[in-house]
């Protein structure tokens, strides 16, 4: 089993007061919440501050969290025979078990049948889980599967809780959207003395994509035209989910003009679907050679294009 | 590894549910989810219809008032009042990431 330091999750010290302890409990869940919080990394850093706090917040918990001594957090301890005489296991039998689901199970007596010190046999639902899973456009495009490990609790005969990794396969509905949520009854943490198991909250996240920019059930790209192209128009192969399409651009074409490909956004579930916008970007090369750099400064000669001729109007 | 191909329910606008649903999946008291109904952050499909109904995203909005009562020790007003901004917050970003979606990739600027 591997030790943590709630303490220095909590960032106090061993002797600090209840008071204290929920002082920087409050202070770390506004930066880290993960309805409030924009790190990336704040759901992962406030399960940690929420762990240590459901255990320094409660008397007895924290007096058996104390009594295994100050240790480096991460190291192998084995568990105190104590532990070991109440769930009728051996040291091994710990190798698995999480301090923090252990800590809860004394808590709330053990699973019906455990061994626990049993402070009442009430009910006890099961935690609810979420899971973060980024897709890519192509597999909302297409609605395809994907894979959700979770690990979650389990309590053996002895009501000693072990982590297990279960794997769900989930389809992907098409169009669906960023941050939308699908819920798995009952695939969360075990239940105890009779109590529920709680469920598995899956919330999608939209992977972002070297091309396309989405927005709802619509799709921006980017479109590089060289001036020629814009000038002249041309015809242009154009990437979409579903394959290459041809686009024709018209002659005199700007940079931001947006050109709709209608359907060519993600699929709605009713079928009607989204579109693909092409939005024009007129492009220049870096450098150019002297046969190039003439027929430019031929081209600035001849032509009466005044691409600020607007300056002088709305100055005056 | 063992794949298991599990029940699910996609928490969106097609599908509905009860409030006791709500009350159910969420934790939520049944007065801690009137008093979301009667200040307008969870709203029923039709408000005239009895038993109500709402959307299974609702599910999401129990889901973290409860979160934010327990997480923060929030009383009801605390619970209300930070769900408002939040839900201001989500329209603000929703516009922003949509804006963004329009602009151009590539931005480059220069000191001239």
């Amino acid at each position: 089993m591997k030790y943590k330091d709630y303490y220095q999750a909590l960032g106090v010290e061993r002797n600090a007061t209840t008071a204290d302890i929920k002082k920087a409990y409050r202070k770390l869940a506004h930066q880290y919440h993960p309805d409030v919080s924009k790190d990336p990394e704040g759901e992962e850093k406030f399960k940690v501050v929420a762990e240590a706090y459901a255990t320094l917040k409660d008397t007895e918990k924290r007096t058996e969290y104390d009594n295994l001594g100050k240790r480096p957090a991460g190291e192998d301890f084995a568990p105190p025979p104590e532990w070991q005489q109440r769930y009728e296991s051996d040291a091994s039998a710990f190798d698995d078990v999480d301090l923090s689901d252990i800590l809860n199970a004394f808590r709330s007596g053990g699973r019906s049948g455990g061994r626990g010190q049993a402070q009442g046999n009430f009910p006890i639902s099961g935690e609810d889980y979420a899971v973060n899973v980024a897709v890519s456009l192509e597999q909302i495009y297409s609605g395809g599967g994907t894979d959700v490990a979770v690990e979650a609790p389990e309590f053996d005969e002895h009501g000693l809780p072990h982590r297990v990794s279960h794997t769900y396969r989930v389809t992907i509905p098409k169009g669906a959207m960023d941050g939308q949520r699908l819920r798995l009854a009952g695939k969360g943490g075990a239940g105890r003395n009779g109590g529920k198991p709680g469920d598995l909250y899956i919330v999608l996240t939209i992977a972002s994509h070297p091309l396309y920019r989405a927005n709802g059930l619509d799709l921006y790209l980017d479109l590089p035209l060289a001036p020629w192209e814009a000038v002249l128009g041309a015809a242009v192969e154009i990437p979409t989910l579903g394959g290459n399409v041809e686009l024709n651009i018209k002659p005199g074409t700007s940079s931001g003009q947006r050109l709709r490909l209608a359907k060519r956004g993600l699929p709605s579930p009713n079928g009607a679907g989204g579109d693909l916008y092409a939005v024009v970007q007129i492009v220049v090369p870096k450098e150019v050679g002297k046969s190039e750099q003439a027929l430019y400064e031929q081209l600035a000669a001849a032509s009466t294009f005044r691409a600020r001729e607007h300056f002088a109007k709305e100055t005056k | 590894m063992t794949v298991t191909v599990s029940e699910w329910i996609w928490l969106n606008d097609h599908g509905v549910c009860s409030a006791e649903h709500l009350s159910e999946v969420s934790g939520l008291s049944n007065e801690e989810l009137g008093e979301l109904i009667d200040i307008g952050v969870i709203v029923p499909v039709d408000d005239k219809v009895r038993p109500m109904e709402f959307q299974l995203r609702y599910v999401v909005i129990a889901n973290t008032a409860r979160r934010l009562r327990d997480d923060f020790e929030l009383d009801r007003h605390g619970v209300a009042l930070a769900l408002t901004l939040m839900r201001r917050i989500d329209d603000l970003q929703e516009e922003l990431s949509a804006v963004r979606a329009r602009l151009h990739h590539v931005h480059t600027s220069r000191d001239v």
